[in-house]
């Protein structure tokens, strides 16, 4: 029996407008297994963000349950939310969001800090050669291609050895063979054993996780799971 | 990977906007500084002048307490003349322990300071004056040969200013009187330093004011009778007895108002210093709202966020603190020219004193700053929500 990292029961996050009510994600029911690679897919505005926010524990949601780690979380506060993401939950961003006056180093190593983990720099710089930068530890962002810093921010997110993964459309700011560079190291970690989600719209990388989700109006409408 | 490592290296970037926040820094501690350095150094200064006379009274021709008071500083006496007499009769008193007449006069050189012109203050004394005032020793030279005779002894400072030895020539413009120098003062620090010294009747014969004096100090033997004494005095008449307590009170009334409105710059000046530093700082929070949110996304609490923002205000207020004092100390010499030509009256000796301790002050007023600057930006980026931060501007 694999363990079990998140579960959701009729997840649904509601915006409230002043003039309206966005229902961008409902009665989500999903369960995310110790292992796997799942890309959640769907047009643009079907609440593949929402959702991957929800369940990195990034907002609040407004009904249903969500379990993560075992733990129930779903009234939990801002502060509460921080404690069970820290140290277990790890993000990437589509436009990569690296501090510009920090060395590609340095942006590894500072989740570490806020986690009150010790400063390893042997480690940061072995995560850094694992995506293939070890070249460039010492370069700022702005001396990197969008592709590597890219591959920046998966090792910073990497660096407090988090048990799972969320990437938010990391591609959509690439080029093709960049962006396949980036599932590439998105396999080998799973291979390895990280639990990684990614949302895309982009079918020919989709579809190489090991479970696709499409996502249609804040619903799940399908499932492949591998046989 | 520090706060301080974090805050530090933000401050790279935005570069000139973030100099020009800490150039307003420096430059308002600076006038701080200098102000509290003036204070000291003027009340210093004021003090040494006033011990350094040797006399505890002087008595001058009734006129303005002000200028009398100023007078007396610069050299003993007003412009305004009184009768001999005065002094042959009070000189018997008891109480006295030491007491000297002065002839002050002020001659207008054309020639002077390289044909910009130059006043030269010329004093009419009588051995007693060496007597109230025992510091005062000959560099070269000595005493007037005689009581009524063509000499002068040369202050420290007028000595170099003229470029005159013993037995060189002093000419008096206007009078077309020449005298030669017999002795040179060693420096004293006080007013004393810039002043040619005549004999008291060969001074009255020159200026042409027979039987007039200008002052006379008086030295008492015992300090607590200068009230009774004064009181007396009160009787003769055409003159006025000025005591040092009320020169003190008298010359630093004179400055308080200046540096009243001196102090008010400077609270004003820190005033606009603290809002350009909140206001570079929070431009500085909303611009990377997107970086905040990722660094709570990314563990960052709200204390981790706030602590950064924190120290990167107080580091823009230290380091324009410490560029601030550098300038009052380098600078010192500037504001006290400035103040020279403000003031109507300066203490000789420096008149911007800076002492350790005030930089000390200064540095932790320098802390606080940044810490109430940074308070309000510190706590917009600390309560930002890491989803609405991270998404805003997308
Ligand atoms: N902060 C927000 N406030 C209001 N509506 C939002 C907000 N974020 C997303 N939405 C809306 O929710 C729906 C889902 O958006 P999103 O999760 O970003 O979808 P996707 O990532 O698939 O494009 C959209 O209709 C979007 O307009
Ligand atoms: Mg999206």
């Amino acid at each position: 029996m694999k363990e079990c990292l998140i579960k959701t029961e009729k997840l649904t996050k509601i915006y409230k407008l002043p003039a309206e009510q966005i229902r961008a994600v409902r009665d989500i029911d999903l369960e995310i297994f110790a292992g796997d690679f799942i890309s959640i897919m769907g047009p643009s505005g079907s609440g593949k963000t929402t959702l991957l926010d929800s369940l990195g524990c990034l907002t609040t949601i407004t009904s249903g349950r969500l379990i993560v780690s075992g733990k129930d979380v779903s009234h939990a506060n801002e502060s509460e939310l921080v404690s069970v993401r820290r140290k277990f939950i790890s993000f990437v961003f589509q436009d990569f969001l690296l501090i510009p006056s920090l060395t590609v180093l340095e942006n590894v190593m500072l989740p570490l800090y806020f986690a009150r983990l010790p400063q390893d720099r042997n480690r940061a710089v072995e995560i850094l050669e694992k995506v293939g930068l070890g070249h460039r530890i010492n370069h700022l962002p702005k001396q990197i291609s969008g592709g590597e810093k890219q591959r920046v921010a998966i090792a910073r997110a990497l660096a407090i050895s988090p048990k799972l993964l969320l990437a938010d459309e990391p591609t959509g700011n690439l080029d093709t063979k960049y962006a396949q560079e980036i599932f590439h190291i998105f396999k080998k970690l799973n291979q390895e054993g990280l639990t990684i989600v990614v949302t895309t719209h982009n079918p020919n990388l989709g579809s190489q996780a090991s479970r696709i989700i499409y996502l249609q109006d804040g619903k799940i409408i399908s499932e492949n799971k591998p046989n | 990977m520090k706060s301080f490592n974090i805050a530090f290296k933000n401050l790279t970037r935005k570069r000139i906007r973030n100099i020009l926040t800490i150039g307003g820094v420096a430059i308002a501690v600076a006038v701080l500084v200098s102000l509290f350095g003036f204070d000291a150094g003027y009340q210093k200064g004021l003090n040494n002048d006033i011990d350094k006379l040797g006399y505890h009274l002087l008595v001058t021709a009734k006129g303005c307490p002000y200028e009398a008071a100023t007078l007396m500083l610069q050299g003993g006496g007003g412009l305004r003349y009184m009768e001999e007499d005065v002094y042959r009769r009070i000189i018997k008193d008891p109480r006295i322990d030491s007491i000297t007449p002065q002839l002050v006069s002020s001659v207008y050189n054309q020639e002077g300071a390289g044909g910009r012109g130059s006043i030269a203050l010329y004093m009419g004394i009588e051995k007693s004056y060496i007597g109230l005032k025992p510091w005062s020793k000959f560099k070269s030279g000595g005493w007037f040969s005689g009581n009524d005779v063509d000499e002068a002894i040369m202050g420290y400072e007028a000595a170099e200013l003229e470029q005159r030895s013993i037995g060189d020539k002093i000419f008096i413009p206007g009078i077309g009187k020449v005298l030669t120098v017999v002795g040179i003062f060693e420096r004293t620090g006080t007013q004393d330093d810039g002043i040619i010294f005549i004999p008291l009747a060969s001074a009255q014969k020159i200026f042409n004011l027979p039987g007039k004096l200008t002052g006379i100090g008086i030295k008492l033997k015992d300090i607590h009778d200068i009230a009774k004494f004064e009181e007396d005095l009160y009787n003769e008449p055409g003159i006025q007895v000025i005591s040092l307590a009320q020169v003190r009170g008298t010359i630093l009334n004179l400055v308080s108002s200046a540096r009243a409105m001196a102090s008010s710059v400077a609270l004003i000046a820190i005033f606009i210093a603290v809002i350009g530093v909140t206001n570079t700082i929070l431009m500085s929070v909303f611009e990377r709202t997107r970086e905040i949110g990722m660094m709570k996304a990314l563990g960052a609490s709200a204390a981790d966020i706030f602590k950064i923002i924190w120290i990167e205000t107080t580091l823009i207020c230290v380091i324009g603190g410490f560029l601030g004092m550098a300038l009052a100390f380098f600078g010192s010499h500037i504001v006290e020219q400035i103040i020279r030509h403000a003031l109507p009256y300066a203490p000789a000796g420096k008149l911007v004193f800076i002492r350790s301790q005030l930089l000390f002050a200064s540095f932790l007023a320098t802390v606080i700053m940044g810490l109430v600057a940074g308070t309000y930006p510190a706590l917009r980026a600390s309560l930002m929500k890491p989803i609405e931060a991270i998404r805003s501007g997308e």
